[in-house]
C-alpha cells in the first residue's frame, strides 16, 4: 500500500539520461512543465506525449513504473477533469440537465488539464527517479549558490532535501509498522465517515511524530561524529562536470521548445483565419 | 592511545537533583587495543563512550586521545576524526540514499580531494565486503549490511580508534556475526585500535581486554578469562556470562573439578571430556 510511492526514488540504472549533468535535468525538467503549459492544442500534446515517451525510452525506466507514479495522483487528476467539465462556461452547448450544463470548452479544458497534470507528474517523476538525491541536490546547490551572496543557504536547503529524501523510505516502513501495531489491538483505520477515519489516524501520527524526533537527534549526533559542519569548505565525491552529451540535450531540448513554439504559432494562425 | 584521568560526568535532573553518570573513572587505552566496555543498562557505558569523542565533554577530570585534551575547542574535528563512533541503529546513521555517497560523507566533511575519497571508498567498502552494493539505496539492505556501510563510512575517515555503540543491539543473528567479523577484522588485519560498548557476552569474549563498569565505575579491568571467572560478582550486577562458562561455573559449585575460566564452547568440551575419562 504504502510501498507504492515512489516519489523521490531514484531507480540506479545506466542510461544516457541518468549520466546527465544534474544541472541541466533540473533546468530541461523545469523547461519542460512551462512547455507543457504552451501546449494547448491538439498537435502540441501529441509532441509532448512523443516527446516525454522517447525520454522516458532513452532512460529505460519502465513505463509502467511511470503510470504506477500516477497512480496515487489518479484522484486529484479526475477531480480536476470533472471540476474542468461541469463549471467551464462557453457557448457550443452539447447537454443540459437542470442547472448542469457541458460545453465544448468544458470538454477542451478538462482534457487539457488531465493531460498538463499527467505530464507534469511524469516529467519531475522521471527527474528523481534518473538523478541520485546527492546529485539533484548537489545540482541544486549548485543552482541555487549565486543567490547566497545574498544570504539564501543554499548548502543547508540542499542537505535538508538529502536527508528528507533519504529518510522517505525508513518513514514509510515505519508507519507501516505502528499501522499493524495498532490494528493488532484492534484500532480500526477502514469504517466510518471520514472524520472518524481522520481521527483514527491520531495514534498512528503521535508515535511516528515522536520516534521521528528520536531519528533526528541520533541523525544529528551521527553526523557531528564524522566531522559535518556545515557547507564551510566541503568537497564531493562526485564533482559535477558539464561534457558534449549535455550538450547535445541540450540541443535536444531546444529544438522541443521550438517545434511546440512553432505549433503555438500554427495554432494561433489556423484559429485566426 | 587514549587516557582518561578522573573522569567525572553529571548532568541536572528535572526535579534539581545532581545526578552522577560517570565517578572518577581512569583507563589507559593502548594503539591497536580490542576492549570490551560492559555494563547493564544505565551503568554509564554509553556515556562513557560520548566522551571518548568530544560528544560529551568531562564535567570533571580529562580525557586525552591522542595527546589532544576532548575539551579543547579548537582541536574538536581533530579528536573526532580520529575517533570514529558506530551506533546501535544504523537506520539512523545513514545519511545519503546511495551507499557510496554515504561512505564519502565523511570525506566531503573534511575537505578530501575528490580523487582521495574516490579511492578512500572504494578501501572501505572493500574492507567491509559492500563492494558490490556500492549503488544501492541503503533501505533496500539488510541491517548487518546497512551496520556495515556505517562502518564503511566510519573508516573511510581514516581514524585511528573506532567506538562501537553497542552495534549488533538491533541485527538478527546472522547480522551480528558479519558486523563481529568486520570488527575483528578491522582490529588484527588494520591494527585499528576497537572499544566495543556491548552487553553480549559472547562478543566480548573476542576482545583481548574487558572492562565492566557498573554505577559510573569501572569495577574489573583485565582480560577474558580473568574477568568472566566472577561468575557471581558479575551476576550480582546484572550482567551474564558466556553460557559456557556459566556451565562450568555451575559444575564446579556441584564438586565437579573443572577450570572455572572456560570461554568457548571447544574448551568447554574438552574439560567435559576429561572429567568424563
Amino acid at each position: 500500500m504504502l510501498r507504492d510511492i515512489t516519489i523521490g526514488q531514484y531507480f540506479p540504472i545506466e542510461s544516457p539520461i541518468h549520466r546527465l549533468d544534474p544541472r541541466f535535468k533540473i533546468m530541461f525538467t523545469l523547461a519542460y512543465i512551462i512547455l507543457v503549459f504552451f501546449a494547448d492544442s491538439l498537435p502540441g500534446y501529441i509532441a509532448v506525449a512523443a516527446f516525454s515517451f522517447v525520454v522516458v525510452r532513452i532512460s529505460k525506466i519502465k513505463l509502467s513504473l511511470i503510470l504506477k507514479s500516477l497512480k496515487p495522483l489518479a484522484v486529484i487528476i479526475a477531480v480536476t477533469a470533472i471540476i474542468n467539465l461541469f463549471f467551464t462556461g462557453g457557448e457550443n452547448i452539447l447537454f443540459r440537465w437542470k442547472f448542469i450544463k457541458i460545453t465544448q470548452t468544458g470538454i477542451v479544458s478538462a482534457v487539457n488539464m488531465a493531460l498538463r497534470l499527467i505530464f507534469l507528474v511524469t516529467g519531475s517523476s522521471l527527474l528523481t527517479y534518473t538523478t541520485s538525491p546527492i546529485m539533484l541536490t548537489g545540482g541544486i546547490e549548485s543552482l541555487l549558490s549565486p543567490f547566497a551572496k545574498i544570504g539564501l543557504p543554499a548548502h543547508e536547503l540542499a542537505m535538508m532535501m538529502t536527508i528528507a529524501l533519504r529518510f522517505i523510505p525508513t518513514l514509510l516502513e515505519e508507519t507501516e509498522k505502528i499501522i499493524m501495531a495498532q490494528k493488532a489491538r484492534g484500532a480500526d483505520f477502514e469504517s466510518g465517515n471520514i472524520f472518524h477515519r481522520a481521527k483514527a489516524l491520531i495514534p498512528i501520527l503521535v508515535p511516528l511524530f515522536i520516534s521521528s524526533f528520536r531519528r533526528a537527534d541520533e541523525l544529528a549526533t551521527a553526523m557531528e561524529c564524522r566531522c559535518y559542519r556545515g557547507g564551510k569548505n566541503r568537497t564531493s565525491l562526485k564533482q559535477l562536470s558539464i561534457c558534449g552529451s549535455d550538450w547535445a540535450a541540450l540541443c535536444c531540448m531546444l529544438f522541443f521548445a521550438a517545434v511546440i513554439i512553432a505549433i503555438n504559432i500554427l495554432d494561433v494562425r489556423l484559429m485566426g483565419y | 592511545m587514549i587516557e582518561v584521568s578522573n573522569l567525572v560526568y553529571s548532568y541536572v535532573t528535572d526535579d534539581g537533583n545532581n545526578e552522577q553518570v560517570l565517578k572518577n573513572i581512569n583507563i589507559k587505552i593502548e594503539k591497536g587495543e580490542f576492549v570490551a566496555v560492559l555494563g547493564h543498562n544505565g551503568s554509564g557505558k554509553s556515556t562513557f563512550a560520548k566522551h571518548l569523542n568530544a560528544i560529551y565533554l568531562p564535567v570533571g577530570g580529562t580525557v586525552y586521545v591522542d595527546g589532544i585534551n576532548t575539551a579543547d575547542e579548537d582541536k574538536l574535528w581533530e579528536v573526532r576524526s580520529h575517533v570514529g563512533m558506530v551506533f546501535q541503529n544504523p537506520d539512523n546513521q545513514i545519511v545519503a540514499s546511495v551507499v557510496e555517497e554515504d561512505v564519502a560523507f565523511a570525506c566531503e566533511n573534511l575537505s578530501v580531494p575528490p580523487a582521495e575519497i574516490r579511492k578512500r571508498v572504494d578501501d572501505a567498502l572493500e574492507t567491509v565486503g559492500m563492494t558490490e552494493y556500492k549503488n544501492h539505496s541503503p533501505h533496500m539492505l539488510s541491517g548487518g549490511q546497512k551496520q556495515r556501510v556505517a562502518i564503511a563510512g566510519i573508516i573511510a575517515m581514516k581514524p585511528e580508534i573506532i567506538v562501537m555503540d553497542e552495534p549488533t543491539a538491533m541485527l538478527d543473528p546472522i547480522g551480528r556475526r558479519e558486523v563481529m567479523k568486520t570488527i575483528e577484522d578491522l582490529n588484527t588485519k588494520f591494527g585499528i585500535t576497537i572499544i566495543l560498548i556491548t552487553h553480549n557476552m559472547d562478543e566480548a569474549v573476542k576482545a583481548k581486554r574487558v572492562v565492566v563498569i557498573d554505577s559510573g565505575k569501572i569495577i574489573i579491568d583485565d582480560t577474558p578469562r580473568n574477568v568472566f571467572k566472577n561468575v557471581d560478582l558479575l551476576r550480582a550486577i546484572g550482567l551474564d556470562v558466556p553460557q559456557v562458562t556459566l556451565l562450568a561455573h555451575e559444575l564446579r559449585n556441584r564438586g565437579y573439578d573443572i577450570r572455572d575460566d572456560v570461554l568457548t564452547v571447544d574448551e568447554c568440551t574438552e574439560e567435559i571430556y576429561k572429567l568424563c575419562r
